[in-house]
C-alpha cells in the first residue's frame, strides 16, 4: 500500500516537473528563408538593400506609378499627401486639425519612406517595385519636399544620413499604468 | 436616487400589474400566422443559423473597416461575424497548409513554425477586447447608433500559444528589447512592440470563440496584444524580428501618432484607456414611460472596470451601476443601471473608472491636451444619449472644438 502511494505521488511529481526549456517543436529557420521574409529598414539604416536611385529616376517611376493616387507633385491627392512643409518646420498638428500629415512635416525618419513603398506600394502590385526603382522615388519625394538637392543619389549610405523636420518632435507616451508612478487620473 | 434592486423590481412588478393606468403596457402581440405546436418543426442540421427575423450586421466604412452592431448584442462576447474588421490592405486568403510563423533576429535559434507546430505547444484561452485606437467619431450627428459611435470594438475568447513561450522556445536573447511584428497581407502590415508585452501577456492566438479565427480577424494566426490598440495586434503574422530598438514604421510614425496641444506628438501610445458606452437606450429606440434598463459596455486596456458610474440628470449627479460578473481584466464588461423615465426630457451619460484608479475624462479634458486638432485616436471621452421627451432618443452631440 505504501508503495503504491509512494509511485503514484513519483508519477504525479514527474507529470508536473517544471516545463523544459525548450520543448523541441518547430525547425530552424534557413538564412535563404529569413533573408526572403526579411525586409524591413530601421533608421541607422539595417535593412537597406544594394541599389541607387536619383531624383530623376525617381520622377519618371513617381509619373507611372504614383501620381494617378497621390497626385502630380504629391499635393493633389485624392489619397495620402506626400508634399509640403510646414513654415519654420512648426509642428502644430494639435492645435490645427486641417494641416496635412506629409512626408516633410510630419515623418521622422526618412528610412521610413523606403520601407513602407518596398512593403505596401503600389496598392495594386505591392512588391513589384525593384530597389532601384524605390531609391529613385524616396530621392523624388525627398527632394519634392526640400529635403534634398536636385541631384541627389540615394542609396544605402546617403538615405539614412537625411534628417527630417519633424525627427525630435515624438514624445513617449506619459498616461502610464497600473506600476506607473504618474496619478491615473492626470492622463488624459 | 439609491434604491435597492429588489425594492425596484418590486415597484416595476406593481407598476406593471397596473397596467395602462400607469402608462406602460405593452402592445398585445399580433396572432402567430400558425401555431408551432400543431406540426413537427425540422430536423437537425449540421450548421446551425440564426432565427430567420434576426438580422444584425456590420456597417462597412469603405473596404477597409466595419463595426460591431453594440446595440443589437447582449453580454459580453461578439460573434465572430459580428466582430469589427480593419485592415489596410484587404483581407488577404492564406492557405493554413502552408503557413509558416518565423521567428528570427535577436534569437539564440531563429525558427519556423507551422500551425500544426503552434497548436502543438501549450495553448491558452482568455477573453479580452479588442478596440481601434481611432474608435471614435468627433463629428458625430444626433442621428447616431451606438455602432456608428463605437463600432471598432468587439471582445471574443481568443485561443493560442503564449508568445512567452515561443520567445523561450528561439532562446530570445536578453539585448532584445523590442520586437517587429509583421503580417502577411498586401500591406505587409508592421509594428513595433516592447518585448516587456511579449514576457507579459501577448498572444499568437489561432481559435477565436471556440473555433478558428475568421479571416478578417488574421486566419490562420495573429498577435494579440490584450488593451492594446488593435493595429498593434498584428493579424495574418508570419514573421516576428527581435531587435534592441523599434523599426519606426509608417504605422507607427505617420499614422498611430497622438499630436498634442504642445506641438509635439506621442509615439508608442499603446494602452486603451478606459472607455464606458451605454448601448440601450439610444439612437434610434423610442422610449415609453416606465421603467428602463440602461446599460451599456465598460471596458479598460490597463486592467479590470472597477466601477461605471450613470447619469440620468447631464452629469449633475452619478450612481454606480451594477457591474455583470465575471469582471474580466481587459474585457468589455456589462453594467446595468435601473432607471423610472417620468416623461421629461433626459440625458443619460456613463463613465467607467478602472482599477487603476483612472476615470474615463469629459470631453473638455482631453481637448485640453490633445488640442482641436487631435487624432481621432485614444479618444475616449464621457459620451451620452438625449431622451427627449416623446422618448426620442439621439446622441448627445458635443463640438470637439
Amino acid at each position: 500500500m505504501i508503495l503504491i502511494v509512494a509511485s503514484a505521488i513519483a508519477a504525479l511529481a514527474a507529470q508536473t516537473a517544471q516545463a523544459p526549456a525548450t520543448l523541441g517543436i518547430g525547425r530552424p529557420a534557413t538564412p535563404a528563408e529569413i533573408s526572403a521574409w526579411d525586409i524591413d529598414v530601421r533608421p541607422d539604416g539595417v535593412g537597406l538593400p544594394p541599389g541607387r536611385g536619383t531624383v530623376k529616376d525617381g520622377e519618371t517611376t513617381y509619373a507611372a506609378r504614383c501620381a494617378s493616387c497621390h497626385g502630380k507633385t504629391g499635393k493633389e491627392g485624392p489619397n495620402d499627401r506626400l508634399v509640403g512643409r510646414e513654415p519654420g518646420d512648426a509642428f502644430p498638428f494639435g492645435r490645427d486639425p486641417q494641416r496635412p500629415k506629409t512626408i516633410g512635416s510630419y515623418w521622422p525618419y526618412a528610412t521610413t519612406v523606403f520601407d513602407y513603398v518596398r512593403r505596401a506600394m503600389p496598392p495594386g502590385a505591392p512588391g513589384s517595385l525593384p530597389s532601384d526603382e524605390i531609391y529613385g522615388l524616396v530621392a523624388y519625394l525627398l527632394f519634392l519636399n526640400d529635403l534634398v538637392p536636385a541631384d541627389a543619389v540615394m542609396d544605402a549610405t546617403s538615405l539614412p544620413k537625411v534628417v527630417m523636420p519633424a525627427r525630435d518632435r515624438f514624445v513617449p507616451d506619459p498616461r502610464g499604468g497600473p506600476k506607473s508612478a504618474v496619478k491615473p487620473r492626470s492622463r488624459p | 436616487m439609491k434604491v435597492s434592486r429588489r425594492k425596484v423590481l418590486a415597484t416595476a412588478a406593481g407598476a406593471l400589474a397596473l397596467g395602462k393606468a400607469a402608462g406602460t403596457q405593452s402592445p398585445v402581440p399580433a396572432p402567430a400566422a400558425s401555431d408551432p405546436s400543431k406540426a413537427p418543426g425540422r430536423p437537425a442540421r449540421t450548421l446551425g443559423q440564426r432565427a430567420p427575423s434576426e438580422k444584425p450586421q456590420r456597417i462597412a466604412r469603405g473596404a477597409t473597416s466595419s463595426q460591431t452592431p453594440h446595440q443589437d448584442l447582449y453580454g459580453t462576447i461578439t460573434p465572430a461575424d459580428l466582430h469589427f474588421e480593419r485592415h489596410h490592405a484587404g483581407v488577404p486568403e492564406i492557405d493554413p497548409k502552408s503557413y509558416s510563423l518565423l521567428i528570427h533576429g535577436m534569437v539564440e535559434r531563429p525558427m519556423m513554425f507551422t500551425l500544426a507546430d503552434l497548436k502543438r505547444f501549450p495553448a491558452v484561452s482568455r477573453v479580452c477586447f479588442l478596440e481601434c485606437s481611432g474608435n471614435f467619431n468627433r463629428a458625430a450627428p444626433p442621428e447616431i447608433t451606438p455602432q456608428q459611435l463605437a463600432g471598432l470594438t468587439s471582445q471574443s475568447e481568443w485561443t493560442g500559444v503564449m508568445l512567452s513561450t515561443l520567445f523561450r522556445e528561439v532562446g530570445a536573447r536578453p539585448q532584445a528589447t523590442w520586437f517587429l511584428a509583421e503580417g502577411h497581407d498586401a500591406a505587409l502590415l508592421a509594428r513595433s512592440i516592447p518585448i516587456e508585452k511579449a514576457f507579459d501577456d501577448a498572444m499568437i492566438a489561432y481559435a477565436q470563440n471556440g473555433e478558428a479565427i475568421r479571416p478578417e480577424q488574421g486566419y490562420p494566426a495573429r498577435l494579440l496584444l490584450p488593451g492594446w490598440e488593435g493595429n498593434s495586434n498584428v493579424k495574418w503574422i508570419r514573421r516576428i524580428e527581435l531587435s534592441d530598438r523599434p523599426f519606426m514604421t509608417r504605422e507607427e510614425t505617420s499614422k498611430y501618432t497622438d499630436p498634442l496641444a504642445n506641438d509635439t506628438a506621442r509615439i508608442f501610445s499603446f494602452v486603451m484607456d478606459a472607455r464606458s458606452l451605454i448601448t440601450y437606450p439610444a439612437y434610434p429606440v423610442t422610449l415609453t414611460r416606465g421603467w428602463v434598463e440602461i446599460n451599456g459596455i465598460a471596458w479598460s486596456g490597463y486592467g479590470k472596470i472597477q466601477r461605471v458610474d450613470v447619469s440620468t440628470d447631464d452629469g449633475k449627479s452619478w450612481t454606480p451601476a451594477t457591474l455583470q460578473a465575471p469582471v474580466l481584466p481587459k474585457a468589455h464588461t456589462r453594467f446595468r443601471h435601473l432607471w423610472k423615465w417620468d416623461g421629461g426630457e433626459a440625458v443619460i451619460l456613463s463613465r467607467a473608472v478602472d482599477e487603476t484608479g483612472y476615470v474615463q475624462p469629459p470631453r473638455a479634458e482631453l481637448l485640453k491636451t490633445r488640442g482641436p486638432g487631435a487624432a481621432n485616436y485614444h479618444l475616449n471621452p464621457v459620451t451620452g444619449w438625449v431622451v427627449r421627451s416623446d422618448g426620442a432618443v439621439v446622441y448627445k452631440q458635443e463640438a470637439w472644438e
